[in-house]
């Protein structure tokens, strides 16, 4: 266990080395204006429809080590390629849906940098020779990404044109597919089998699907080169990235770090512990639990901690709260997410959140079942939702192991009254 | 529940595998509505879980079963099998 006073005291120091101005700006004053962008990070290429230019770019996306910043961390210099090796005119489509209800990165981005998104979409279009470039934005943001589309268009920026459609609210809205098939049809639910997205995806078109953090990543890239990108982050994972820290800290919120920085910078970042560290959930509500006294003082990288960094989730859980209670929780809202398309999805999900509600009551919980299920869920969808909840399941029954075996008992040890993991309320279809 | 007291075989070290085409059994699980004929017919590579929908081996179909894999796939009632072209002997890509 970490007290918080062991943080605060180096807090200031460790936060001012972790803190990384890339993507973000300095925040408070609202969304960086089109001059103000172009002051900043300065103008785009002029030759941006060379063939030479755009071989160019792929390469140093590709140099560059550039991973998708979605959850997936997928090559995005890969998927330019498989959309380029197409004989139609792709798509290009930039993904704010963010549909993990804990994550705020992408909408903080919008809120704070549109242009810098909207120029690495329109690079991205420029590279692939898309037609059309389709934002799908949280709510929160289509007014911010409206002007900014405004703007750009008055001043003649882009040779494609941007259209922009808000997004669906539900937790699988984000994948690729389902992204696709939201502005397509209207149905916010992934598709199955191949094709892939960059085969065949919007009006039938190939189409690179990339999230807006990612976006904002290559328009730097493209500007400053690869040597550039790397160097910040780790060899195997270069640049910086996006977390959204929650939990217990001073100040939940955003932050950019340096992929590779010590867990416990990160912290710092957030003013420091404001309550004794029971663990951490990394990646998000498909990511895994880690116990907090072997992980704090880890690089926060997936190399660095052995598991996936998703969408760049941290979630400081305080020591008075239930493990099994909030992954219970969490696991019943993951189940009311599936797009209930696929059978072992559709009925796994809610058994296995049964028999976690039943432990965590306290009732007598089919545990060697649970196992099963969670062993047998995975890979066994047209998505990886399964696959996801079943991790993060798996490793909160490791971590919290020693709650397990009291509630097993009928006990519950947690102290904490409040919940630690937000879940959206109201409608969530 | 037939045929399933084989048990489910994950890896096939010592079958023979035709390497002119080697497939893997796949499954469209939007389309698959749990009816488990692949399971009856195919117990070697096919189980079903409590839900009935088939857990399938991610081996590559040995050559003694690839007859019988088409005719599974075949006759699913809702044509959500077929069989992929492999070159890898066991990639997880799914």
């Amino acid at each position: 266990m970490v007290s918080g006073r062991l943080l605060s005291d180096s807090a200031k120091s460790c936060a001012e080395a972790a803190d990384v101005r890339r993507i973000l700006t300095d925040g408070g004053a609202g969304p960086e204006g089109l001059a103000a962008h172009l002051e900043r990070h300065g103008a785009l290429a002029s030759n941006r429809l060379s063939s030479a230019w755009r071989v160019a770019m792929v390469r140093e996306t590709e140099r560059a080590g550039l991973l998708g910043r979605g959850g997936a961390a997928f090559p995005t210099g890969e998927k330019m390629r498989a959309v380029l090796s197409e004989t139609r005119q792709p798509v290009v489509i930039g993904n704010a849906t963010e549909g993990e209800p804990a994550s705020m990165k992408d909408r903080v981005l919008l809120a704070q940098a549109p242009h810098l998104v909207l120029d690495g979409a329109t690079i991205a279009a420029d590279i692939v020779m898309a037609c059309e470039v389709i934002m799908v934005v949280h709510r929160d943001v289509r007014p911010m990404v409206d002007y900014a589309v405004d703007e750009r268009l008055q001043m003649g920026v882009d040779r494609v044109p941007i259209r922009v459609v808000t997004a669906s609210e539900r937790f699988v809205a984000g994948e690729a597919s389902a992204a696709v098939n939201w502005v397509d049809r209207g149905r916010p639910v992934p598709l199955g089998k191949p094709p892939r997205m960059s085969e065949r995806g919007v009006g039938g078109r190939p189409t690179l699907v990339q999230n807006v953090e990612t976006l904002a990543h290559l328009a730097l890239l493209c500007r400053h080169g690869s040597q550039w990108y790397r160097q910040i982050g780790t060899p195997e994972e270069p640049g910086s990235m996006l977390v959204t820290l929650i939990g217990s800290v001073a100040r939940p919120g955003v932050h950019e770090v340096a992929i590779g920085t010590p867990v416990s910078d990160i912290l710092a970042l957030g003013g420091g512990l404001s309550a004794p560290l029971q663990a951490l959930l990394v990646g998000g509500y498909f990511g895994s639990w880690l116990p907090s006294d072997t992980t704090i003082a880890l690089p926060f990288s997936a190399l660095g901690l052995g598991v996936g960094l998703g969408a760049g989730l941290i979630v400081a859980f305080p020591a008075g709260a239930c493990g099994v209670t909030e992954t219970a929780r969490l696991a019943r809202y993951l189940a009311s997410q599936s797009a209930g398309q696929c059978g072992p999805c559709k009925f796994g999900l809610p058994a296995i959140a049964q028999e976690l509600e039943a432990l965590a009551e306290g009732r007598p919980a089919r545990m060697a079942d649970l196992d099963r299920w969670l062993a047998e869920i995975d890979g066994r969808g047209a998505c990886s939702h399964p696959d996801g909840v079943a991790r993060q399941i798996l490793t909160a029954l490791e971590v919290f192991h020693d709650e397990v075996v009291q509630h097993e008992e009928g006990w519950c040890t947690a102290s904490g009254e409040d919940f630690v993991l937000p879940l959206p309320t109201g409608k969530s279809r | 529940m037939y045929g399933l007291r084989g048990g489910l075989r994950t890896s096939t070290p010592n079958w023979e595998v035709s390497m002119s085409n080697p497939v893997r059994l796949r499954v469209d699980r939007i389309a698959c509505d749990g009816r488990g004929l692949c399971a009856e017919l195919l117990p070697e590579l096919v189980k079903l879980d409590d839900w009935g929908y088939p857990i399938i081996a991610e081996c590559i179909v040995p050559a003694s079963l690839e007859e019988l894999a088409r005719d599974t796939v075949d006759i699913c009632p809702k044509l959500a099998l077929w069989l992929e072209k492999t070159n890898a002997e066991m990639t997880i890509d799914r």
